[in-house]
């Protein structure tokens, strides 16, 4: 266990994540524009997306059934446990649980990659359709902690005898999450790697295969500097979600591998199930959240999901989710 | 030159609340707007985003009166849980039609 957790710091993602963070306790300047920040996310997903779909081209129905389900079963779960935990041992009030367990029901796409190139490296691959569950495990999260969110929200608004504002935003945040970057580009990139087939991957892999990790470390670094922007807002966070950033991904990530063994996936596999089921995610849900329950506290969750959780699951988490898979495996 | 008094209304806003915020702008009567992004931090220090310090400044040039139930329609929807600040300032245009339609429907 304590090889895999010192090889797995020692690789690029976790250096690089280091060097930016470093860079910004030492009050560097330096920060990627944020163009090309989006440019390299742009690349990462839809790379992600196409690479997944030529994979889904030769994956069959049986295979990926059962997969499937279990990660819908998860998207419902993670955000139920989320709130309630947050509800009802944290003591937050409704719109603050549903806030963080909208980011905590939702995923974190660099963490599903960061799990997927950690498997590769120590060779165990994850099965090639993940990027199809990852899809899947995007969107109910945030709407079933949204309508949790919503309705609780609404109820208080009625007592208050103002009327029930928050369904039309959940209406517009659903087309959001729906159209949104992330959605575009993956179910996008599958449709297209999945419809183009092993030949039309050639012919994009070089610029699509090879720049991968090169651009996944590069991308990193400046996911260190934005962590290391949100280090401040540790102290205001309290201890209460300090631990519920760590606490939360190991519950929901080992839900994640045990369901994942259970529906037949390999270790490798589980272990990327449990990635994404322990990441939270901070792009898709902090401007959902917001929009949707404006009373609810931005700084908390997203400083949870970003300074605590993603580097826990970079640098811990993904090893002991591998490590969880291959006791269950046996 | 012969010139006319209008208001400028300026609201510095969160950027989630920008297509909102703009729609919302048209509905109540003002022909055209102008938005742009910059740095910088409010009282509150709230940031909903991975990027953090982004806001946006929205401008408008309208008749008194549509500037009075911009500023009306902001606070009443936006000052309490969002970091939002909006402001009037007198200005002098040319051609003054161009800064005056008829509302789309009455205001909200």
């Amino acid at each position: 266990m304590f090889d895999i957790l010192k090889a797995n710091l020692l690789s690029p993602i976790p250096l690089a994540f280091a060097l930016g963070i470093f860079a910004r306790l030492v009050k560097s300047e330096f920060s990627l524009p944020k163009d090309i920040y989006s440019a390299l996310s742009i690349y990462l997903l839809f790379a992600l997306g196409i690479k997944g779909g030529v994979e889904l081209s030769h994956a069959t129905f049986e295979a990926i059934v059962a997969p499937a389900g279990v990660t819908l079963l998860l998207g419902c779960i993670t955000p139920i446990t989320a709130f309630a935990v947050m509800r009802y041992v944290g003591r937050f009030n409704a719109s603050d649980s549903a806030g963080a367990a909208a980011h905590y029901g939702s995923v974190s796409a660099v963490t599903f990659i960061a799990a997927q190139q950690f498997m590769q490296r120590v060779g165990a691959p994850a099965e090639g359709f993940m990027p199809t569950l990852l899809t899947l495990l995007e969107s109910p999260g945030i709407h079933i902690a949204l309508f949790i969110g919503a309705v609780q929200r609404n109820k208080a608004l009625a007592a208050a005898g103002g009327e029930a504002a928050a369904h039309d935003s959940l209406k517009a945040v659903l087309h959001e999450v729906l159209t949104g970057r992330t959605m575009i580009l993956l179910v996008g990139g599958l449709v297209v790697g999945c419809s183009m087939g092993e030949s039309g991957w050639k012919s994009v892999s070089p610029f699509f295969d090879s720049g991968f990790k090169g651009a996944l470390t590069l991308f990193l670094l400046e996911m260190g500097v934005v962590a290391g922007d949100r280090l401040g807002d540790l102290k205001k966070v309290g201890p209460f979600l300090f631990g519920f950033g760590v606490l939360m991904p190991l519950v929901h990530g080992t839900l994640g591998v045990t369901l994942g063994t259970w529906a037949g996936l390999s270790a490798g596999g589980a272990a990327v199930l449990g990635a994404m089921a322990a990441s939270a995610s901070y792009i898709a849900a902090p401007p959902a959240v917001r929009l949707t329950l404006p009373d609810a506290n931005p700084t908390d969750s997203l400083t949870a999901a970003l300074a605590i959780t993603f580097p826990f699951n970079i640098l811990a988490g993904i090893p002991i989710y591998y490590n969880l898979a291959q006791r269950f495996a046996v | 030159m012969l010139t006319y008094p209008f208001k400028l209304v300026t609201i510095i806003a969160e950027p989630v609340l920008e297509p909102r915020i703009t729609q919302e702008l048209r509905k109540l009567g003002a022909s055209g707007f102008t938005v742009v992004e910059g740095r910088g931090q409010a009282s509150r220090a709230l940031h909903a985003a991975e990027i953090q310090g982004i806001n946006v400044r929205i401008e408008t040039i309208v008749p008194p009166d549509v500037a009075d139930r911009i500023v009306e329609h902001v606070a009443k929807s936006y000052f309490a849980d969002y970091e939002v600040i909006a402001y009037l300032s007198d200005v002098q245009v040319v051609r003054g039609e161009k800064y005056t339609t008829t509302p789309k429907r009455p205001a909200p």
